[in-house]
């Protein structure tokens, strides 16, 4: 939630509740709502490393008072060095990968049922997703581009699925 | 009626090159079930073509044998073929293969008037089938002057207006942009979802995707088969989609 939160607060200060639903504003539909608590404790973070500063009290007549939170200089820095940064994470399918090694060795499951079932299961995937993007209420602009990207990525998988396939038929598994 | 609409049994398809024998279908049994939205995904060269073409009796097997609607059909003469295809079978290819100097409509009726059905009669379904499909305005252009995805839609309407018991695709979206792709493919599952069986060839798993059996074709021979389900809530399958570091 750190980067998220400080690329909110660098558009306007905010209070965390506010926070809470400028996020889910944005993210909605791909995102369960967003536990209020975990904002809070995210902007103590941010406080406590010098990234945000609290600017006053909103006078809400109610207690808790809600503190309003702004970005700090260092702060700033810190949000244009994220966006700056390309993405690294995983690319695949590790726990997949995991079993078809693995059920090659332990002698309990074929590999080629590995792959089979995988593919059956990215291919149930690809289907709900072209589902969605041909649905009669089109998804806004932001879901389709995620969407896109999602398909993009399972076409790739069956590509590799179809590639272990050929290695091992060919013995190299 | 039998719950089967196609079956084949063994069936084979060699080619002989360069004094070469070389087997497109090295023995291929396949079922398709009466209102099944069946494709055939498989690399160029795996033989799907060749089986849909034999499926069409587009050409003849070389061994085993094509019931169709619990008929055996792989020994017919091509007379009986062209009988069986225009009143049984539709098809859609690729490239459209529309006739260039008729216009859409025309185009749509002529398979209705060569099954023996009157203008009158011909006409009202090209109509109907021109309305589902949003193509009305373009009855009287030749077919050059619409777009790839409009003249995928009027060989549809051309391949349905005899109502067949069996519908073939032959990459239908392979010369098609992406929305046109959707449009097209929606529409299959549209007349699939009233009843209209299917059967698709594409090298495309997003086309496949669309069906509920996907079979997976090989070197000539089919090498699996997935059963997908129908529509699910998108709610969920949202979530999964993305996630943001905590």
């Amino acid at each position: 939630m750190k980067y998220p939160l400080l690329a909110l607060l660098a558009t306007a200060p905010a209070h965390g509740y506010e926070l809470k639903q400028r996020f889910e504003a944005r993210f909605a539909p791909f995102r369960p709502p967003v536990n209020v608590g975990q904002v809070y404790s995210t902007l103590q973070r941010l406080e406590r490393d010098g990234l945000a500063q609290r600017r006053g009290v909103v006078e809400t007549g109610e207690a808790p008072a809600r503190h309003l939170y702004e970005i700090t200089a260092a702060g700033r820095r810190e949000i244009e060095q994220w966006l700056s940064e390309p993405s690294t994470g995983i690319r695949l399918r590790d726990d997949f990968f995991l079993k078809l090694v693995l059920a090659g060795t332990a002698g309990l499951v074929a590999p080629a049922e590995v792959l089979d079932r995988q593919r059956a299961l990215v291919l149930q995937e690809l289907r709900d997703l072209n589902d969605l993007l041909s649905g009669s209420d089109r998804p806004e602009a932001t879901m389709q581009l995620l969407i896109d990207g999602a398909v993009l990525h399972l076409q790739a998988d069956l590509r590799w699925i179809d590639l272990c396939e050929d290695r091992l038929r060919d013995g190299g598994l | 009626m039998t719950e089967r609409l196609v079956r084949t049994v063994a069936l084979a398809k060699t080619y002989r090159a360069f004094d070469e024998d070389v087997p497109a279908l090295r023995g291929v049994d396949l079922d398709v079930r009466r209102g099944e939205f069946l494709a055939i995904m498989g690399p160029s060269g795996c033989g799907k073509s060749t089986l849909l073409h034999l499926l069409g009796g587009l050409d003849s097997p070389t061994g085993g044998e094509i019931h169709f609607d619990g008929r055996r059909v792989d020994g017919l003469s091509e007379a009986a073929w062209a009988m069986l295809r225009r009143r049984h079978i539709g098809y859609v290819f690729q490239s459209f293969n529309l006739i260039s100097n008729m216009s859409v409509a025309e185009n749509i009726e002529l398979p209705a008037l060569l099954a023996g059905h009157s203008t009158e009669e011909a006409r009202r379904r090209r109509r109907e089938l021109s309305r589902q499909l949003g193509i009305e305005a373009q009855a009287v252009m030749p077919p050059g002057r619409i777009s790839g995805g409009q003249q995928q839609r009027v060989a549809l309407a051309r391949a349905l207006i005899n109502e067949p018991a069996l519908l073939i695709a032959d990459e239908p979206t392979g010369n098609l942009d992406s929305q046109s792709t959707r449009e097209v493919l929606e529409m299959l599952r549209e007349y699939h979802a009233r009843g209209q069986t299917v059967v698709l060839v594409t090298h495309d798993p997003n086309v496949a995707s669309r069906a509920d059996r996907v079979v997976r074709m090989r070197d000539g021979s089919v090498v699996g088969e997935s059963h997908l389900e129908g529509r699910r809530p998108s709610s969920d399958l949202l979530r999964t989609l993305v996630t943001v570091e905590d």
